[in-house]
């Protein structure tokens, strides 16, 4: 057994380390190093320098343009970005529609859809969650008419990250309603831009415009955006879960925000005591770094175990959710207490970047609040803490 | 990195599963805490002859080469059955020590026979004062001539009672809380001066208190140079962390096990209770428990050999922490969820739960590791 990376890992770290040096627009880097809210802009700037390198869709097979990474590098990339003050990458493109497409796409499909996902000129937003489908995902209503050559589409989608910025939705609508209700669902493009597709704003807990309800009025959708088979969609928004276990440890938010708080409670001071010197906290400090280990060796373990050809286990994916999110989430408990009385300003000038606002106070208590306040959907999203126990409980432990 | 166990360490696995189905049930176990031996010296034989008290050591030193990952597996195993006799007091430690500092002919002597089973060895470090601070040592050893006289209190020896040597650590110079200045000495047990005080733990093990009163010992027993022996004796004590480790996560496998048995099995309101949500959810924490643990069990065998001191303490303590959280998750719910059964003598969940309970103050409690891992 061995923990040590590869010499060509460890070539690969490097690159990804020289690169990320180089090309990181320092506008971009300081946005996120003192937690200011990015726009689309933003974003999509350092997507598309990842783009001309190939390391948006770095993860993709060689055969649709991708660079084959392993697990093992996606892992190191994300820890560099982290640890360099990298954008969160938009992960709707490249490791959520991207492999539906090449996997289950026609070739007009993939001709049309892969460039633009790799050089991140379109942005992807994803169609689930409806009022009155969230954890009961497959009871979704959103009703898609066969109409031959095209489909109509009516209902609402809710929850939708960055609807307003998207270009194109992935979606999940009911064609069919005969047997189980998993059955009649079909997966569908649609263009953002097509007429009778309203999207609505819902405002964060900090002010900040991130989740929408988009709603479906007659919306007219080709039937070439049909991915495979009417009445499959379902399936294929299984396949596409598979492909979430690396991302859902958060390793790139988790390795920046852990940074975070070492700096910040190294900087704090109470009555002349550093904030790291008090030993309640170093407890707190010390624990959320050793679960975030157990979490990474878990990670690891788990790749290692599907490099040598066995499977990785049923409940893994939903495992590593859990742990990602939780841990995550105490270090943004933990930032807010190390910020103390000084996060208790709101100051969405600084925040938004909206205007000329000067910060007041220290930088490293602009953000802990908001983060905090943000991540607590972490445990919500992708599969709630308390679905994926349930997944667990009858998968891997067969309650 | 390759995280998968060699073609030979899984038949190892394989061996030492069998051994504690086959040859350790809880009955037997249970006779053995109870008797004034405290350990099956037949066992003891066996696990000589199948090479597993040889694992640890080189080739060199006659013994088979391994490391902490092989280690781990035997203590795994140790941690399934319960087992009693004093593989880590004996192999781990006093074993460890002798490694670590012995000459060639200290090793042919003390460390050899303990490969071959013959006998066994304790290391005494831990004093009254000291809780878990290794170069808090008081106990002192004075040269006289061609030899030393230790005076001291050692406290906790484990496997001190049916130990043929033991492994003292004593101050030849400096001031307690000194890593410099403290010295390791083979001392036969029944030699003069040394008054021994033998008792059971709470988990059904056995260990010692010892008083050294003007003991004289050869300089011929003396382990390595004169003052030198601080940074062997935390090596050591990392060791045994990482062991401890691997028994903690065999400990908690049978919790895993046999709590989710239970939940299938024990009917209440007409239905098992594993169908109520609460316990299902509860169970699967115990479950993502065990698999962090056994991660961190890993983590501390790999990070022995990480040469830099610093991060190899400060790994070994990261593992310590998460062994003792996720030990007493998996302990405290296992009692929980076998009702009244769990806190009985009769059933083996509450035996299993105490032996966590002991691991967690040994080697350092989290609050100590936490301490040692952020000053690293």
């Amino acid at each position: 057994m061995d923990l040590t990376l590869s010499p060509a890992e460890q070539a690969f770290e490097a690159e990804v380390r020289a690169f990320i040096g180089e090309h990181l627009p320092a506008d971009i880097r300081e946005k996120v190093r003192l937690d200011r809210f990015l726009d689309r802009d933003d974003f999509m700037r350092w997507q598309q320098i990842l783009g001309r390198q190939g390391w948006f869709t770095g993860a993709w097979p060689r055969e649709h343009g991708g660079q084959a990474w392993s697990a093992m590098q996606t892992i190191i990339f994300n820890r560099v970005a982290g640890e360099m003050h990298c954008p969160e990458l938009q992960v709707f493109g490249p490791a959520m529609v991207g492999p539906v497409l090449y996997t289950f796409g026609t070739e007009a499909q993939k001709a049309k859809h892969l460039p633009a996902i790799r050089d991140s000129s379109v942005w992807w937003c994803q169609g689930y969650s409806e009022p009155g489908a969230g954890s009961d995902l497959a009871s979704l209503k959103t009703q898609a008419d066969d109409h031959g050559d095209h489909f109509v589409v009516n209902g609402q989608k809710i929850w939708t990250s960055y609807a307003h910025f998207a270009d194109w939705m992935f979606c999940l609508v009911r064609t069919g309603r005969e047997g189980r209700k998993q059955e009649g669902i079909s997966f569908l493009l649609i263009d953002m831009k097509t007429p009778g597709v309203n999207v609505q704003p819902i405002r964060m807990l900090d002010g900040r415009h991130y989740l929408n309800a988009v709603f479906f009025d007659d919306v007219k959708v080709p039937r070439e955006n049909l991915i495979g088979e009417a009445g499959r969609g379902w399936t294929y928004a299984k396949f596409l879960l598979e492909h979430e276990r690396v991302e859902n440890a958060n390793l790139r938010f988790i390795t920046q925000e852990l940074q975070k708080l070492r700096r910040v409670a190294g900087e704090v001071r109470s009555g002349g005591r550093r904030l790291i010197d008090d030993p309640a906290f170093a407890a707190e400090v010390a624990g959320v770094e050793v679960q975030f280990k157990a979490l990474e060796i878990g990670l690891l373990r788990m790749l290692s175990d599907m490099h040598a050809g066995a499977p990785a286990g049923p409940g893994k994916s939903s495992f590593i959710k859990i742990r990602g999110t939780e841990i995550a989430q105490r270090i943004t408990e933990l930032l807010v207490q190390a910020a103390g009385p000084d996060g208790q300003r709101y100051q969405p000038g600084p925040l938004l970047g909206a205007n000329g606002d000067a910060l007041v106070g220290p930088e490293h208590a602009l953000g802990p609040v908001p983060s905090y306040q943000f991540c607590r959907a972490m445990t919500i999203y992708g599969g709630s803490t308390e679905v994926q126990k349930n997944i667990m409980a009858k998968h891997a432990l067969g309650l | 990195m390759d995280l998968q166990y060699t073609p030979e360490q899984t038949q190892l696995r394989e061996s030492v599963e069998r051994f504690v189905r086959e040859a350790y049930d809880f009955a037997h176990r249970r006779r053995l805490a109870a008797s004034e031996l405290g350990h099956d010296e037949g066992c003891w034989r066996q696990y000589a002859d199948f090479g597993w008290l040889a694992i640890p050591f080189s080739e060199e030193e006659g013994g088979i080469g391994g490391d902490a990952t092989d280690t781990g597996i035997v203590m795994e195993g140790v941690g399934r059955g319960l087992l009693l006799e004093p593989y880590l007091a004996s192999v781990v430690l006093g074993g460890g020590m002798l490694s670590a500092l012995g000459s060639a002919a200290q090793k042919a002597e003390w460390l050899q026979p303990m490969m071959g089973g013959e006998r066994k060895l304790a290391l005494a470090y831990a004093e009254p004062g000291s809780r878990y601070e290794a170069t808090h040592c008081e106990s002192a050893a004075r040269s006289d001539g061609n030899a030393y006289v230790i005076d001291g209190t050692k406290t906790l020896v484990y496997g001190g009672p049916t130990a043929d040597q033991f492994v003292v650590v004593a101050r030849t110079a400096g001031a307690a809380g000194d890593r410099d200045g403290l010295s390791a000495f083979v001392v036969d047990a029944g030699t003069a001066g040394v008054a021994l005080t033998p008792y059971a733990t709470h988990d059904g093990q056995r260990a010692a208190d010892l008083v050294l009163d003007g003991v004289r010992v050869d300089a011929a027993r003396r382990l390595g140079e004169e003052g030198a022996a601080g940074e062997a004796l935390e090596r050591v004590i990392d060791q045994g962390i990482a062991a401890l480790a691997a028994e903690a996560v065999g400990a908690m496998a049978v919790l895993v096990d046999s709590t989710l048995e239970y939940l299938k099995t024990r009917q209440q309101f007409g239905r098992p209770i594993g169908t109520n949500q609460a316990l299902q959810h509860r169970m699967v924490d115990m479950y993502i428990a065990l698999d962090e643990a056994r991660s961190m069990a890993l983590y501390g065998a790999l990070m022995l050999r990480e040469g830099d001191a610093a991060a190899r303490r400060k790994a070994l303590s990261a593992t310590k922490i998460e062994i003792d959280r996720t030990a007493k998750r998996v302990g405290q719910e296992a009692v929980q969820m076998h009702g009244a059964m769990g806190v009985t003598e009769e059933l083996a969940v509450g035996h299993y739960f105490t032996r966590l309970s002991m691991i967690a103050t040994t080697f350092g409690d989290s609050d100590w590791h936490v301490e040692r891992y952020m000053s690293a």
